[in-house]
């Protein structure tokens, strides 16, 4: 579980967040929603430990990340895994090598038992066949494929995803929404995603926080979404006039 | 302002660099493929233009001689004089600004734009260690590919002294070997571990910390060139000052 108590993050000027406080729960798939530019991937970093908030404090299972030392804070990263919106694979590493590099880095396995959990983990992200190609080699979906099986080779307490389906088809977004829910459920670990794909919103938002202007604007469910009279949630989520036919049935539905 | 700004995380990311190493088994293998990348990679052009430049050298010492009282030998003496002490470890260590320095700052800039650093630090990895360490050990091989650069830039002024008429083999042998002082030798090794120091870590420096898009790299390797050209020109001069002075 992560707990956000009143967070305030700054640039210069910029006042980014603005006193965000929420609860991510372990074992549900937590979406962070919002227009471009309203603080999503700053809030992301912050949890991550990239960014140190200016004020208030972040929680990771009762660890302060503020109050830890670097050491202790280099170890909770370690049960973190991070999809990034560009899959941050390493360039010069096959597919193989780039899940393998965590387990390389911080354990005392043998080359076979990586190898092994190395099988394990694409298998588990439906990547069979693609070991000893280079990033540049495979398609953009596959590559978020490869991202999420590294940041669950450690068998992470928490995993962050930063839009994980940007520059995707439909077809694959949708098929890596439901990867990242079914890896939350399966491995019960406290997922956040950053996103503003409106069809993750309906499909995996088990909780979903939107932000607007670094606010902690909205909280609920996918199915409060529907509900809520939240005018800057309404005016963000039901944008396109499918969205607002897909509300209308859904309260049609209910009633 | 800016500058001693520049200066401080300059000195922040060194301390970093050399704090939580990485992995030995890990770092080896780093290591190895930066020597291979960096030294392996620069010996042909840097053979290639020492190879010139000691026959330019030789060339124009022995135009430049038109007193018969001058001896024929200071051709041979002026090229060793000038490869050892200046063109191999300060000329050559300009060109590797450009050759060495723009790689390093393209390819840990282009980490930094496509978020591969931010994912290092997020598993917890020590980026500065990880990517600046190994160049810099890498580097320290440096003297070796000079002291090639040596011995092929003045073996270029024999050739070209020789084979063009400028001189004979016996008179350029005595000028190589005429007041030769050891020392120099070292002064240009001590200058060189120096400049391999600054080629490792200033253009990683202008890589890490740069910010923006793919333009940006370009701009940052121009920066690097010309910055770690400008401090090897002044490490040059506080170096011979000290040395030799």
């Amino acid at each position: 579980m992560i707990e956000v108590n009143d967070i305030h993050k700054s640039f210069g000027d910029a006042h980014i967040l603005k006193g965000i406080s929420t609860c991510f729960d372990k074992g549900k798939t937590n979406l962070v929603i919002g227009q471009s530019g309203s603080g999503k991937t700053v809030f992301l970093k912050c949890l991550l430990g990239l960014f140190s908030p200016d004020q208030g404090s972040i929680s990771h299972d009762g660890k302060i990340y503020s109050q830890l030392s670097s050491n202790e804070q280099r170890s909770l990263r370690q049960e973190m895994g991070m999809v990034f919106q560009g899959s941050a694979l390493f360039d010069s590493m096959t597919v193989e090598g780039n899940v393998m590099f965590p387990l390389e880095m911080f354990t005392k396995q043998s080359m076979s038992e990586m190898r092994d959990r190395v099988d394990i983990v694409l298998k588990r992200v439906n990547l069979i066949d693609a070991h000893t190609k280079y990033p540049s080699e495979i398609s953009g979906g596959m590559q978020k494929r490869v991202a999420i099986a590294r940041a669950i080779v450690m068998n992470p307490k928490y995993l962050f995803c930063d839009e994980p389906n940007s520059g995707l088809d439909p077809k694959t977004a949708i098929m890596i929404d439901n990867l990242i829910q079914e890896i939350t459920e399966e491995f019960d670990i406290t997922t956040v995603v950053n996103t503003h794909d409106m069809n993750s919103v309906m499909e995996i938002g088990e909780k979903i926080i939107f932000l607007k202007d670094g606010i902690k604007e909205w909280e609920g469910t996918k199915h409060e979404i529907f509900k809520t009279e939240n005018k800057a949630v309404t005016n963000f989520v039901y944008s396109s006039e499918l969205f607002k036919k897909v509300r209308q049935m859904y309260i049609e539905e209910r009633n | 302002m800016n500058y001693i700004a520049s200066i401080g995380s300059y000195a922040i990311m060194i301390r970093e660099v050399f704090k939580k190493p990485t992995k030995w088994s890990i770092m080896k293998s780093l290591i190895l493929k930066e020597i291979d990348e960096l030294i392996f990679g620069s010996l042909g052009i840097l053979i290639f233009i020492s190879f010139f430049i000691g026959g330019v050298v030789a060339i124009q010492t022995a135009l430049n001689i038109t007193s018969e009282f001058i001896p024929k030998y200071l051709v041979g003496f002026a090229t060793r004089q000038s490869i050892i002490l200046e063109f191999a470890p300060t000329f050559c260590s300009i060109i590797m600004a450009g050759k060495v320095g723009s790689y390093i700052t393209s390819s840990i800039g282009t980490m930094r734009v496509t978020e591969q650093i931010d994912a290092l630090e997020v598993m917890g990895v020590n980026a500065l260690n990880y990517l600046v360490f190994p160049k810099i050990i890498a580097l320290f091989m440096y003297p070796f590919l000079i002291a090639i650069a040596m011995y092929v830039g003045i073996f270029g002024g024999w050739i070209a002294g020789v084979f063009g008429g400028f001189s004979t083999s016996a008179d350029f042998v005595e000028g190589v070997q005429l007041d030769f002082i050891p020392f120099h030798v070292t002064y240009s090794f001590i200058k060189t571990l120096v400049f391999a120091f600054v080629l490792a870590t200033i253009p990683s420096y202008h890589g890490y910390f740069m910010k923006g898009g793919a333009l940006e790299v370009g701009k940052a390797a121009t920066t690097s060139f010309v910055w770690t050209s400008v401090v090897i020109i002044i490490l040059n001069y506080i170096l011979t000052q000290l040395l030799l002075g």
